[in-house]
């Protein structure tokens, strides 16, 4: 579904992502993992259209899509959350997510209809399935930390998108959260079929949840493939180690 | 019916009776708050929903008045279309200085805008053969029906009420809470698909034209425009109607504007340095009100709630 070929993005004389790789097969959860500066949010960023490479090439679908904004990618059905919480603080719950799905029915535009109770049913769900139906007319900005990381991949359910991109989902979180949050994961990909690429650090998680795991490792992919593939492999083991032993 | 409905139609009901116990001086004066609560409304579309640095808006109020002074005076129209005529050249203007500083953020957008209505203003100051330079265009003729002082009032009452009612539903429309979105996270709301310049450029758009309604009232109330109404000090007290009032309500606005016309009426009668106590009103506002007069309000009212917008 997702094919990242030879990446490059530099900052500056900074290449924050040289030369990575990356495959994603429809219905896959596939992780991203790597140390801290690594490029994977670059990376992130560069598929979602919030920056452009400067050479390599992104086929999302068999299409090019290189260099297009981030709302025409979202039309396209790649939509993700972000590391760091990305919501509209001074709006409900409801309608966090029910702009979203306004969005994706390309009814922002209408300037004289009510938006009250629009798309109800559909936010109603969503909201249900993550877990924040009770809390739907609180101002998100109220919040805990963990809810509103969650609201973060309610909204980007809004747009019913076929690729989810999670970035860093359980940053920040407590382990009771980090719990709830594999849960949705799992329920994400096992009852509505969606295709997920996330980037986490809790190496638990993600050898828990992953089915294929792509390494990076300054900016360059290192490997890609099953968990055992990916556990069995020396330089992974050399970069977590080396990382280890430094953190 | 809800009791917000019962309390607009009760206020409603009480500007309808106003000039008939008012004098002459304050039914103007009742008027001029009314154009100017629906000025700084129009302006707070922009900047209280849309998060867009909208720093010079008087000059959309003021084209708005020129527009329609223009036609009343200089071509024999019938005076109903003047009247629509300057509100929408200043949506015009509005487009046009919008596309140019829409692909600049935030301060910077702020910036160019006050230039490029810097540049609105000194043409209009200076272009005496057209529009009269520094002393604007006096005795302006308008139809008998709102020629008189009550007719005026009534007819700004109602323009403003119907403009009231039209950014109500704008702003609790879909492309009201898109605006609000992209208000609150810009980023967030590309990455679900909203293209959001496109948004602030319709929502600059509407901000102009309703800012451009006020200045029509203007010309009906005063009979006169003069270029200090779009100099950019005037879009710095505009500014600061919202910030009273409270950017995050809808009615803030109004809240700000009739405080800040009423105190410079009444203070102004005592001294000339009345803006020095609406420099001290507005420093205490910051400190202790931060949402505004009516954010407060609505804060301290609806506490379980807890709702801004």
């Amino acid at each position: 579904m997702l094919r990242v070929e030879s990446v490059v993005k530099s900052f500056g004389g900074f290449k924050a992502v040289n030369g990575a790789n990356l495959e994603v097969g429809a219905g896959e959860i596939v992780a991203v993992i790597g140390p801290n500066g690594a490029g994977k949010t670059t990376l992130f960023h560069l598929i979602t259209g919030h920056l452009s490479p400067d050479s390599g090439r992104i086929l999302f679908k068999d299409r090019e899509i290189a260099g297009l904004s981030p709302h025409v990618l979202c039309r396209m059905g790649i939509t993700r959350s972000f590391q760091v919480v990305n919501i509209f603080q001074r709006l409900t719950v409801f309608e966090n997510v029910q702009i979203a799905v306004l969005s994706r029915e390309r009814k922002t535009f209408r300037i004289f209809s009510a938006v009250q109770g629009m798309a109800a049913e559909e936010v109603h769900s969503i909201l249900r399935n993550v877990g924040l139906y009770e809390q739907r007319d609180v101002e998100s900005d109220l919040l805990s930390h963990g809810d509103q990381k969650v609201l973060e991949i309610a909204v980007a359910l809004g747009g019913k998108p076929e690729l989810l991109i999670l970035d860093e989902p359980t940053a920040g979180m407590a382990p009771e959260e980090t719990e709830r949050c594999i849960r949705l994961i799992r329920k994400l990909s096992d009852e509505f079929g969606l295709t997920i690429l996330f980037c986490e650090h809790d190496m638990g998680l993600v050898f828990e949840i992953a089915k294929r795991i792509m390494v990076m490792v300054r900016g360059g992919t290192v490997v890609q493939g099953s968990r055992e593939e990916v556990r069995r492999n020396r330089e992974v083991q050399d970069a977590y180690l080396g990382e280890a032993g430094e953190c | 019916m809800k009791k917000t409905h019962v309390a607009f139609f009760l206020l409603l009901a009480a500007l309808c009776s106003l000039p008939l116990f008012l004098p002459r001086f304050y039914t103007y004066i009742a008027a001029i708050v009314l154009l100017t609560a629906l000025l700084a409304t129009s302006l707070n579309l922009a900047i209280g929903y849309g998060g867009i640095y909208q720093f010079h808006h008087a000059v959309f109020y003021g084209i708005g008045a020129y527009g329609t002074a223009l036609m009343l005076t200089r071509t024999p129209m019938p005076a109903a279309l003047g009247l629509l005529v300057g509100p929408l050249a200043s949506a015009l203007l509005s487009l046009v200085m919008g596309v140019i500083c829409i692909r600049l953020s935030k301060l910077y957008f702020g910036m160019l805008q006050i230039s490029l209505g810097s540049l609105v203003w000194a043409t209009v100051y200076r272009w005496y053969s057209f529009t009269g330079g520094d002393d604007g265009i006096h005795g302006i003729p308008l139809p008998d029906r709102i020629a008189t002082p009550d007719g005026a009032y009534y007819y700004t009452l109602a323009v403003t009420a119907l403009c009231f009612f039209a950014m109500h539903r704008i702003v609790g429309s879909p492309f009201g809470k898109a605006l609000q979105g992209i208000r609150d996270n810009p980023v967030r709301s590309s990455a679900i698909g909203v293209h959001v310049k496109a948004h602030q450029l319709v929502a600059l758009v509407i901000a102009g034209f309703f800012g451009g309604v006020a200045g029509s009232l203007f010309v009906v109330v005063n009979n006169s425009v003069f270029p200090d109404m779009m100099f950019w000090t005037f879009s710095l007290e505009v500014l600061i109607m919202c910030l009273l009032g409270g950017m995050y309500t809808f009615f803030g606005p109004l809240a700000g504007a009739s405080i800040l016309v009423l105190l410079r009426v009444f203070v102004s009668v005592y001294t000339q340095y009345w803006s020095l106590l609406l420099g001290a009103i507005l420093t205490l506002v910051i400190i202790f009100l931060p949402d505004g007069v009516l954010g407060y309000a609505v804060r301290r009212f609806r506490p379980v709630e807890g709702r801004r917008a």
